[in-house]
């Protein structure tokens, strides 16, 4: 995006279909109740943050971070690993020394 | 008439379809921990054993980036002639049981490398996009239904491989056929373990290769829609699945349909390739800048270093095998030598400094009789290699003697003076076979006087005959310029 | 109460026994801890045993450390090796981490005393330590008060004199408006002062840990402990760490001090709160420092940039709790397949705000809004880092409320999300530009409830935010003490 304005605005409210797609990608299930008070809610963030919204900040570079850090690496040095039992012990099922799941319906994208 | 089944069109040949092809690689690091955390990197532990909080996805921890793996992915791209350039990482989201975090740390629109390219053996060019740094997944295996995954009744997570360092190479859609895309990775490959940065092992899972796969009518420019295949696990399967992948898709556009963007899945026993779709909708990553890590800006001085302390890269041995030998650059022989990494044998003959064509017998041999034996060509001592090949190029040996030489060399070791002389294999004085030459023209005047008058498909008569009267002891190039000499 | 200082120079010097502090702590746990749900875990027999160690070291000659025998309350999105640690959340039932956060190590280093762990907002949003799936925590100022958050838990304790000393994380405004609303000193380090390695995960590019106290040289003893390098996380800075502690009786002669125009009108505000502002000003100005306003006009977006970038951050950090490793796992039926698992998994382990959060931010980043919204924000942050910068070329520190209004009544702000947002209006720049910021109690409202104000300062300006911050609570009217801390204290 290089145009010359950042002005972007969005409109108004959120439905209740978009919030039950955004519930699905997080892995939400909401109930029908749930769905109604949710876009009202969201559409009432999003409402106050249309000033954040409509300001001009071409120009303006995004900050991800506030420290001026770079190239924080480290030694390629082996650490000791945790326990398996230790770890094991914490998953909610476990089969064959591996964390079980239900099966699964389609592969990964 | 063309045999080509109408379902079935072999896209090789089809001089009508072009086929178009992008590759993704996945290249597993070599390094001795995983990217953002110490557990081993290493394959085929007991599951489970080799990881950390970190590698787990446990709440509350925190990446770190491993500095070896980022030297690796700076000598993976300027092996490519990449722009090694200030990156960051971004997450990218989606869930899945092999991911701990239920995002992937990877690199989005700042990748480490970009805009590179690498050379075919053949002279091909093909364009890489980028070569960027991420995490892989674990391993998941499932269970009942033959161990496939829609009929499986659960599955089991392994995280040993989460978070091993993986550069992924994406090259331009610059490939046009099944066979330049196995040259291509088989390239990709040599460059890989060239670096240091790869062991290269398609078996093991170290290298990946996902493939970008469209056809279009001859002579278009326009891309047609792609799909990207994923799941071979060897060349071969790679060439089946793009040939499969080219056919269905030139079918479907003969028969009026179109093809759908999607990702298939290359089902070895079968064949074939499926579609990967389930019920879950279009993917939405939602990139953002991971703010778990800080920028990477890699200094000059760094990326100096990396490029200087590459060793010569596969295209480079190519060219200087070339140049030694007067053979081409793109030749079969030239690259075998390169591929099984016997061109400092070449070297040894060129500072030999013996007869003018000894680099260009040396590269035949090494093809050929070495070629077929890599286990002993890896011991096969230079020097009594330089001096077999000047005492071929120089007349001492015949062809077939030098062979006889060789295999016994890397058979048993030895000198090649002692073993040729051991054999019976005496050089023939000029003089002597001047005199065969002149008894065996006694023996057949009315072949001789036809040879005389012009009919030079005798030489290989006279020849034979010069062979038979010496056992096979005769230079025979030095035998047919006393023929033509004598006519 | 004696000072956290004080009681660590006691034990040190053989002339208390940390054993003893304890006990005494204890005691108010029991006798109050009932009506003020300040923990969600007390850890009697461990915090006796770490007091005997120190009690052994002190006989033993050896040095038991700055903070010896001092009873901490940690917030519970701390990691503790081996102890429960819940995030006030459903869905990390049952989850015992296998390893110790970074300012854990250096608290037990220190010589202090873990008392337990306290309570908070689930997944440390909110603004009132409500949102718990184990109960809110009330004010010990006024038992029918929220003690703010979320780190309500924490502020409470320490208000309570269940621990001399607390620990927080503040995202923003997570330290800072419970400190005030309780009473206390409560202060967010500079971004990358104090390791987070450990600190279950909010929003990453905000999360600060920081301490409370019940005085300012405490807080700063405190930060000054946990705060420095550490491998373990990349966005902590390499350097040796600012000295919090080392200007605390300097005064403030000749030092600048900016009122920030916009956050001292900011919406929302009650008139107890600039009252308080005023005469904080006037007392640093009697104390000798130049008063004056300033303008910071990008602080008037922080809000909503706020409420774009930490969602958002938030709804990646908790996709991980999906029942496959650890916590909580619901399979709806004995056939659901993994999508089930996860759905139900989440839907039942997650709280209302929890979801609602992880709705706005899965939407601030989904295609299409990314740069209306989380593109946006990071913008907005620019625009407040630039305009701090420009008013500290005029200012040392700036002068600043933290909450809108004193402990409001348990349920109030609850039913609209908005409202309760509005709590972190003075508090979130500081999070966003990265700057520290500490919460010192001045004055109270008509009920007789504490109020707070703020001390601004630049990044690792730590030593002269404390500076002013100890000359505030040096002119600041004596604070009000709830009846429980009173009890058992030392004659």
């Amino acid at each position: 995006m290089t145009a010359m304005s950042r002005r972007i605005t969005t409109e108004g409210r959120i439905s209740a279909k978009e919030v039950a797609h955004v519930a699905r990608l997080a892995r939400l299930r909401l109930t029908d109740e749930e769905l109604e008070r949710f876009a009202e809610q969201l559409g009432a963030v999003l409402e106050h943050a249309r000033d954040v919204e409509q300001l001009d900040t071409a120009g303006v570079p995004p900050t991800a971070h506030p420290l001026p850090l770079v190239n924080v690496l480290r030694d390629d040095a082996v650490v000791p690993c945790l326990d398996r039992d230790e770890v094991l012990a914490q998953a909610p099922e476990v089969e064959d020394d591996r964390f079980r799941v239900p099966r699964i319906l389609g592969e990964a994208p | 008439m063309s045999t080509v089944d109408r379902d079935r069109p072999n896209p090789s040949t089809d001089p009508a379809w072009e086929i178009v092809i992008g590759l993704e690689v996945h290249c597993e690091l070599r390094t001795a921990t995983k990217l953002f955390c110490g557990c081993r990197n290493s394959f085929g532990e007991e599951p489970n054993t080799s990881v950390c909080p970190v590698c787990l996805g446990l709440p509350g921890s925190l990446p770190v980036l491993n500095r070896t793996a980022v030297d690796y992915a700076m000598r993976i791209g300027t092996a490519l002639h990449c722009r090694v350039q200030p990156s960051q990482f971004h997450r990218k989201n989606y869930f899945y049981p092999d991911m701990p975090k239920d995002y992937q740390i990877s690199q989005y629109d700042v990748p480490i490398n970009a805009d590179g390219w690498l050379d075919l053996p053949d002279g091909g060019r093909i364009g890489i996009i980028r070569a960027h740094l991420e995490e892989d997944t674990g391993k998941t295996t499932h269970v009942g239904g033959g161990g496939r995954i829609h009929d499986a009744a659960h599955s089991l997570v392994d995280y040993n491989r989460a978070g091993v360092p993986l550069v992924e190479i994406v090259s331009a859609p610059d490939i046009r056929s099944a066979e330049e895309a196995r040259a291509y990775v088989d390239e990709l490959r040599a460059i890989l373990v060239a670096t240091g940065a790869s062991d290269g092992k398609m078996e093991e899972g170290s290298l990946r290769v996902d493939a970008n796969v469209s056809v279009r009518p001859a002579g278009s420019t326009d891309f047609g829609t792609r799909c990207e295949i994923k799941n071979m696990n060897s060349l071969r399967s790679l060439g089946r699945a793009i040939e499969y992948e080219a056919a269905r898709q030139m079918a479907l556009i003969s028969e009026g349909g179109t093809v759908a963007q999607e990702t298939r899945h290359w089902d070895e026993g079968g064949g074939r390739t499926g579609s990967m779709r389930s019920k879950e909708e279009a993917y939405d990553y939602r990139y953002f800048p991971e703010p778990d890590l800080v920028p990477l800006e890699p200094s000059e001085d760094w990326v100096a270093a990396v490029a200087t302390s590459l060793p010569r890269l596969p295209a480079d041995r190519r060219a200087a095998v070339a140049e030694a030998s007067g053979l081409p650059a793109g030749s079969d022989a030239v690259a075998t030598v390169v591929r099984l990494g016997l061109d400092h044998l070449v070297d040894a003959v060129v500072s030999a400094a013996g007869p003018p064509d000894a680099p260009s017998v040396a590269v035949r041999r090494l093809a050929n009789e070495v070629a077929a034996d890599p286990e002993a060509a890896a011991s096969l001592d230079p020097a009594s290699f330089a001096r077999l090949v000047g005492m071929e190029a120089g007349g001492a040996l015949t062809a077939a003697q030098a062979r006889t030489v060789l295999k016994a060399i890397m058979d048993r070791g030895g000198e090649p003076e002692a073993i040729a002389s051991e054999l019976g294999f005496e050089a023939m004085d000029v003089s002597d076979l001047e005199a065969v030459v002149e008894e065996i023209i006694s023996a057949h005047p009315d072949e001789w006087s036809r040879f005389e008058a012009g009919e030079d498909k005798l030489t290989g008569f006279f020849i034979g005959k010069v062979k038979a009267a010496t056992d096979g002891k005769a230079d025979l190039k030095a035998a047919s310029s006393i023929l033509r000499n004598r006519r | 109460m004696t000072s956290a200082i004080e009681t660590a120079a006691r034990v040190r010097a053989g002339e208390g026994r940390a054993a003893d502090v304890l006990e005494e702590h204890l005691a108010r746990i029991a006798a109050h801890e009932s009506e003020v749900h300040a923990f969600n875990l007390v850890l009697v027999e461990q915090a006796r045993a770490a007091a005997a160690a120190v009690d052994e070291a002190v006989a033993a000659g050896r040095d038991p450390g700055r903070l010896a025998g001092v009873p901490v309350a940690l917030k519970d999105n701390l990691c503790t090796r081996g102890i429960p640690t819940t995030c006030s959340s459903r869905i990390l039932d049952g989850w015992k981490p296998p390893y110790d956060a970074t300012v854990v190590r250096r608290l037990v280093d220190a010589g202090a005393v873990i008392v337990g762990k306290t309570n908070l907002d689930e997944f440390a949003m909110g603004s009132s330590t409500e949102n718990s799936a184990f109960g809110p925590t009330r004010n010990p100022h006024d038992l029918g008060r929220v003690p703010g958050g979320s780190s309500g838990g924490s502020a409470a304790a320490v208000a309570a004199g269940f621990a001399a000393l607390g620990l927080g994380s503040d995202t923003g405004g997570s330290i800072r408006q419970p400190a005030s609303l309780c009473g206390v000193v409560g202060a967010k380090p500079t971004y990358g002062l104090v390791s987070r390695y450990g600190l279950v995960a909010f929003a990453s590019s905000l999360d600060q840990i920081g301490p409370f106290g019940l005085d300012v040289a405490d807080a700063a003893l405190l930060l000054d402990v946990i705060a420095g390098p550490d491998s373990l996380d990349s966005t902590c800075m390499p350097d040796p760490p600012v000295q919090a502690s080392s200007r605390l009786g300097a005064g403030v002669d000749g030092l600048r001090v900016g009122v920030v125009e916009e956050l001292a009108s900011a919406e929302g505000l009650t008139p107890p709160v600039g009252i308080c502002l005023r005469e904080a000003a006037e007392a640093l100005a009697a104390a000798g420092a130049k008063v004056d306003e300033v303008s910071v006009p990008a602080t008037v977006y922080g809000l909503s940039a706020y409420y774009l970038i930490a969602p958002a951050e938030a709804s990646s950090n908790l996709a991980r709790y999906d029942g496959v490793r650890y916590g909580k796992r619901i399979v709806p039926s004995p056939d659901a397949d993994l999508t089930e698992m996860y759905l139900a998994t989440r839907s039942e382990g997650f709280g209302a705000e929890v979801k609602r959060r992880i709705m706005l931010g899965t939407y601030a980043l989904s295609a299409g809004y990314y740069d209306a919204y989380y593109g946006q924000a990071q913008r907005v942050r620019t625009l407040i880092l630039r305009d701090f910068e420009a008013a500290y070329r005029d200012f040392d520190v700036l002068l600043a409320p933290t909450a809108p209004g004193s402990a409001f009544p348990l349920g109030e702000k609850t039913a609209d999300p908005l409202l309760m947002y509005l709590n972190d209006v003075c508090t979130v720049p500081s999070n966003l530009a990265g700057h520290p910021a500490v919460s010192v109690p001045f004055g109270t409202d008509h009920a007789g409830l504490p109020l707070g104000v703020q001390v601004l300062a630049p990044a690792l300006g730590e030593a002269v935010m404390f500076q002013v911050a100890a000359a505030l609570e040096a002119a600041a009217p004596a604070p009000p003490v709830p009846a429980m801390r009173r009890m058992g204290g030392p004659a």
